[in-house]
């Protein structure tokens, strides 16, 4: 019952503090299903990222995360599954018969959004890392949602790798226009078509 | 508030009525179609609207609460520069410095009233400190460049702002308990100037003055905004502890430092590849937008007035 509260307490925290100004450069801020990717450069990314959709998004719009990082605690738990509603993936694939993207498969069955890091981890560099192939395979799979690229902006330097108190400095999101895969694309000139788009929205000084 | 400073916002008051009467006829006039100049100016008009209840609201409330204000756009500016100015990873300790220590602290001296710490704090000891702290991640790459720019920042949005509420300071003989006046007197000639220098170049601009710098600012408007807005500062004497013809010579100064100031940060953010600091000022940009020409005069201003008056 006190999971609105914590989620409005947890995204207007990270609205004041980095002022959270999103740009929808390539689409609206409309409910239809989609794949949000964006760039992965610190824990706070998903946050910030659902904390720019507006109210009526969010509801349905669910993060994927590691489930090595977030079962760790109960309070990691309560947050990534209540707060949040995360989709948990299991990134180190113990058993091989699972797919891994099962869960994220049954999420959009069930009409939800995604908000997924391609880069399948945290980049302490500029730039952006090769994707991983789940973008990929969830394109092929489920061709029915929309795949838009969002740019995190600024949000490393709020929240460095390992530091706890974040800097107030100014964080912009950029949504881009939609993204498919195409007739007879094959995996690496997807992935590479789908991260030249998200590279297109970082700004030129980062 | 005495009568002096009621007459002043009552005469601002009836500057902005008469803008926003000129702005809606001339929105009339377009008949609905767009026109990017005007709803921009309206836009400018509602932002100064805003910013003079602020004020207004914080000169109302006493000297603590014009403090405070200023601390908060203190913290608005470092957050615009520093968010144009790109840092690496070992800069963390220095940034946290910057705003979790120094900021606050120059504020509290100035509310202290520790002229004699307030004005070397942020110039000596935190430039010492922020390469010290900038040097503990071990990390060579553009060092003497990322120390410049925490620097830059906090003299630029911490320092030198801050010089505004430190008129609070100032004890000047015979002008006991009217500091509040002299805020309000270079924060009116320092800004008019700005609006008379657009008014004057969007009606008569034709040379530029500086157009690798800063492409909309031209000779007519230097020349009519800066005469205009000095002699205005002449005709507000009566709030200073100044005569009019010092007056004057104090508004020309400040207007010609609140210039070569528009020049200067304009020359950062072109650098930077962006047109404004940020954008929680409707029509004006960020907040440093609105303020970097204060950023220039209030330091000289103060000084000047400390040195002949005090």
């Amino acid at each position: 019952m006190f999971e609105p509260v914590v989620a409005t307490l947890i995204t207007s925290m990270a609205r004041t503090v980095t002022g959270a100004r999103s740009l929808w450069l390539g689409c609206a801020p409309v409910p239809v299903q989609r794949i949000y990717f964006a760039n992965h450069s610190s824990h706070g990314d998903f946050v910030l990222l659902w904390a720019s959709l507006p109210q009526n998004l969010r509801k349905f719009t669910r993060p994927v995360a590691g489930s090595d990082y977030w079962n760790t605690s109960a309070l990691r738990r309560y947050i990534i599954n209540r707060v949040f509603n995360g989709v948990l993936i299991d990134r180190e694939r113990k058993d091989p018969v699972d797919n891994p993207l099962q869960p994220m498969l049954n999420a959009l069955e069930g009409g939800d959004s995604l908000i997924i890091f391609p880069e399948g981890t945290r980049n302490l560099e500029d730039g952006l890392l090769p994707f991983k192939s789940g973008l990929y395979h969830l394109a092929k799979s489920y061709p029915q949602a929309e795949l838009v690229p969002v740019w995190i902006a600024n949000l490393n330097r709020v929240m460095p790798k390992g530091r706890v108190l974040p800097l107030p400095l100014l964080c912009t999101t950029s949504f881009g226009a939609p993204l498919q895969l195409e007739e007879g694309e094959d995996k690496a000139a997807f992935l590479a078509r789908t991260r030249d788009a998200l590279l297109a929205l970082a700004p030129e000084h980062s | 508030m005495d009568s002096q400073t009621l007459m002043l916002f009552g005469g601002i008051g009836a500057i902005l009525v008469l803008a926003s009467l000129i702005g809606l006829i001339l929105k009339l006039r377009t008949r609905g179609s767009p026109n990017a100049v005007i709803d921009n100016l309206n836009a400018r008009i509602n932002a100064w609207w805003v910013m003079v209840v602020v004020i207004g609201i914080a000169f109302w409330l006493g000297t603590g609460a014009v403090i405070l204000l200023f601390y908060a756009v203190s913290f608005y500016a470092l957050r615009e520069f520093l968010t144009l100015t790109p840092t690496r990873r070992s800069d963390y300790p220095a940034l946290v410095a910057a705003f979790y220590l120094a900021l606050p602290l120059q504020y509290l001296l100035i509310y202290s009233d520790w002229y004699g710490l307030f004005s070397i704090f942020i110039p000596v000891y935190v430039f010492l400190l922020l390469p010290i702290l900038a040097s503990l991640g071990g990390d060579s790459t553009h060092f003497l460049e990322r120390a410049s720019k925490v620097q830059w920042g906090l003299m630029i949005a911490v320092f030198c702002v801050s010089f505004v509420p430190a008129l609070l300071t100032l004890d000047i003989p015979g002008y006991e308990g009217r500091n509040l006046l002299l805020i309000a007197y270079l924060v009116i000639v320092v800004q008019l100037s700005d609006v008379l220098q657009y008014v004057c170049g969007k009606l008569f601009g034709k040379r530029k003055i500086a157009p690798n710098l800063s492409p909309s600012k031209t000779v007519e408007g230097f020349v009519g905004g800066i005469l205009l807005s000095s002699l205005i500062g002449a005709a507000l004497w009566w709030t200073t502890p100044f005569n009019p013809w010092q007056s004057f010579l104090i508004a020309l100064l400040i207007n010609l430092l609140g210039f070569a100031g528009g020049i200067v940060m304009s020359a950062i953010k072109r650098d930077r590849g962006v047109k404004d600091w940020g954008h929680m000022i409707e029509g004006h940009g960020g907040m440093l937008d609105r303020l970097d020409s204060v950023c220039f005069a209030a330091p000289i201003f103060f000084h000047l007035v400390r040195y002949w008056w005090t």
